[in-house]
C-alpha cells in the first residue's frame, strides 16, 4: 500500500477537494507527471488535461484546464483557476465546442484566431475525455 | 408656530422616507448575507495563493524578475473598487478619498470598477483609464483575470510603473476598511508565512523565470477577485448600516413631529373655545 498524503484542490470560488491520496496524475507544461508521496519539493505550471486523483484503488477524475501545482514531500496544492467534476460537464456543449473549434482551424486566417481556436478545442478534448 | 396641516404633511413625508430606507435596509441584508459567504468561499483559494507566492519566494532568494522590481515608468495605476449606486454612507467617498491621499492626481491612471468611484475621481482630477463598472453588479473570476491581462500588457509595454488596488475591505458586518494594496511589483514580507515550508528547496518545471511568468498574473487576478467580492459584501453591509440609521432618525423625527402636532390641536381646539365663550359671554 503506498504511502499517503494531504491533497488540496483550490478554486477562486471554492475548496474544490481536500482529503488523502495515494498518487496523483497531471499533465503540466513540461509534461505529463504522476506524483507520489515524498516528492521533492516543486511547482509547475498546469497543461488542460485530465487530473486523476488515486486513493488507495479508487480514482476519481476531474478535467483541469489552467492553474499551478505546488508538491511538497507531505503535501500537494494545486491551485486550479479552473477545474471540472466529469459530472458537471455539460458533454452536448463540449461536442459542439470541439466541432466548432476544428472549423475554425481548417479555414486557416488570422495568427491569433488559430492560437484561440487550438485551446478551445484542447478545453473541449479535455472535457470530452473526462466524461467517458 | 407651524400650522397643523403643515406639520402633518412634514410627517407623512418623512413616514414615506422612513418605508423606503426600511426596505432598503432589508434588501441590502439579504444581500449582504449571499455575498459574505460568497466572499467567506473564497478566502481558502486566496490565503493559499499568498502562501505559495510567499513561499516560492521567500525559497528562491535574490531572484531577480521583472515582476519583482518597479518598470520604468514613474506612471501609476490604480484599480478602484467602488460601487454603482449610492446610499451607502462613506463606502464610496473613502475609497476616494483614500486613494486622493496617497496617489497624486498628476501621474495616477485610474482603472474604475464601480461609477461612484469613477465620477468621485473624474471630479478630482484622475485620468480615468478604463471602466468596467459592469463587473461590479456580479463579480466573476474571469473579469478579474481580463483585467490582470490589461494591466500587465500596460505594464509590459512601459505605460505603468506600479499597480495599486483600492478596496473596501470586510471585517464583519459593521467593520469595513478601505485598503490601498501594491499588486506590482510583488512585494512580500519576508519570514512570516513562508518559514514553515521553508528548509526545502524549491525545484521549478519550467524555469523560475517562467514559473514566476504565469504565477504572478494568476496572483494578481486572485487579489482582483478576492478584493471585488469583499467590496461587494462591505458595499451592502455598509448600506445596511447606513439604512438602519437613516430609519431610526426618520423614527425620530416623526416621534418629535407628532408631538409638535398634538400641541398644535390641542392650542387649535383651546382657541376655539376660548372664542366661544367670549362670544357667548359678549351676546348675555
Amino acid at each position: 500500500m503506498a504511502e499517503m498524503f494531504k491533497l488540496q484542490i483550490v478554486t477562486p470560488e471554492r475548496v474544490f477537494y481536500e482529503g488523502d491520496a495515494s498518487m496523483v496524475e497531471l499533465s503540466t507544461t513540461e509534461g505529463d507527471i504522476g506524483v507520489y508521496a515524498n516528492h521533492i519539493p516543486m511547482t509547475a505550471i498546469v497543461a488542460p488535461g485530465i487530473l486523476k486523483i488515486h486513493e488507495g484503488a479508487e480514482v476519481k477524475k476531474a478535467a483541469l484546464h489552467a492553474g499551478f501545482i505546488e508538491v511538497l514531500p507531505q503535501e500537494v496544492t494545486i491551485m486550479a483557476e479552473v477545474i471540472e467534476w466529469p459530472d458537471e460537464i455539460d458533454i452536448k456543449r463540449a461536442d459542439e465546442a470541439r466541432i466548432r473549434a476544428e472549423r475554425r482551424l481548417k479555414d486557416n486566417s488570422a495568427e491569433n484566431d488559430v492560437l484561440r481556436a487550438k485551446l478551445a478545442l484542447r478545453r473541449a478534448l479535455t472535457r470530452l475525455s473526462a466524461r467517458q | 408656530m407651524a400650522s397643523m396641516r403643515d406639520i402633518k404633511r412634514r410627517r407623512d413625508s418623512i413616514q414615506s422616507t422612513e418605508q423606503i430606507t426600511k426596505a432598503m435596509k432589508l434588501v441590502s441584508t439579504v444581500k449582504l448575507q449571499k455575498s459574505k459567504s460568497k466572499a467567506e468561499a473564497s478566502k481558502p483559494y486566496f490565503n493559499l495563493m499568498y502562501q505559495t507566492i510567499s513561499s516560492i519566494l521567500g525559497k528562491s532568494e535574490n531572484l531577480d524578475h521583472k515582476y519583482l522590481r518597479p518598470g520604468t515608468s514613474t506612471k501609476k495605476a490604480v484599480v478602484a473598487i467602488t460601487s454603482n449606486r449610492g446610499l451607502a454612507g462613506g463606502y464610496n467617498n473613502n475609497i476616494v478619498k483614500l486613494i486622493n491621499s496617497e496617489l497624486p492626481a498628476g501621474d495616477t491612471m485610474v482603472y474604475a470598477i464601480g461609477r461612484k468611484g469613477r465620477d468621485g475621481l473624474q471630479r478630482k482630477g484622475y485620468e480615468i483609464k478604463a471602466d468596467y463598472s459592469e463587473v461590479i453588479n456580479e463579480p466573476l473570476y474571469r473579469d478579474a483575470a481580463d483585467l490582470t491581462l490589461e494591466l500587465l500588457d500596460g505594464f509590459a509595454r512601459g505605460e505603468i510603473g506600479e499597480i495599486y488596488l483600492a478596496y473596501t475591505s470586510f471585517k464583519n458586518t459593521v467593520t469595513h476598511i478601505p485598503k490601498l494594496i501594491k499588486l506590482l511589483p510583488v512585494e512580500i514580507e519576508a519570514g512570516g508565512q513562508a518559514e514553515g515550508k521553508a528548509h526545502a528547496l524549491m525545484t521549478y518545471e519550467p524555469e523560475e523565470e517562467e514559473v514566476l511568468d504565469s504565477i504572478v498574473p494568476k496572483y494578481m487576478s486572485s487579489l482582483i477577485y478576492g478584493a471585488l467580492l469583499e467590496a461587494v459584501a462591505s458595499e451592502n453591509g455598509a448600506r445596511m448600516t447606513a439604512m438602519d440609521s437613516a430609519t431610526s432618525n426618520a423614527e425620530e423625527m416623526i416621534e418629535a413631529l407628532s408631538l409638535q402636532y398634538n400641541r398644535a390641536r390641542q392650542g387649535a381646539i383651546t382657541q376655539e373655545l376660548t372664542e366661544i365663550v367670549a362670544g357667548a359671554n359678549a351676546i348675555s
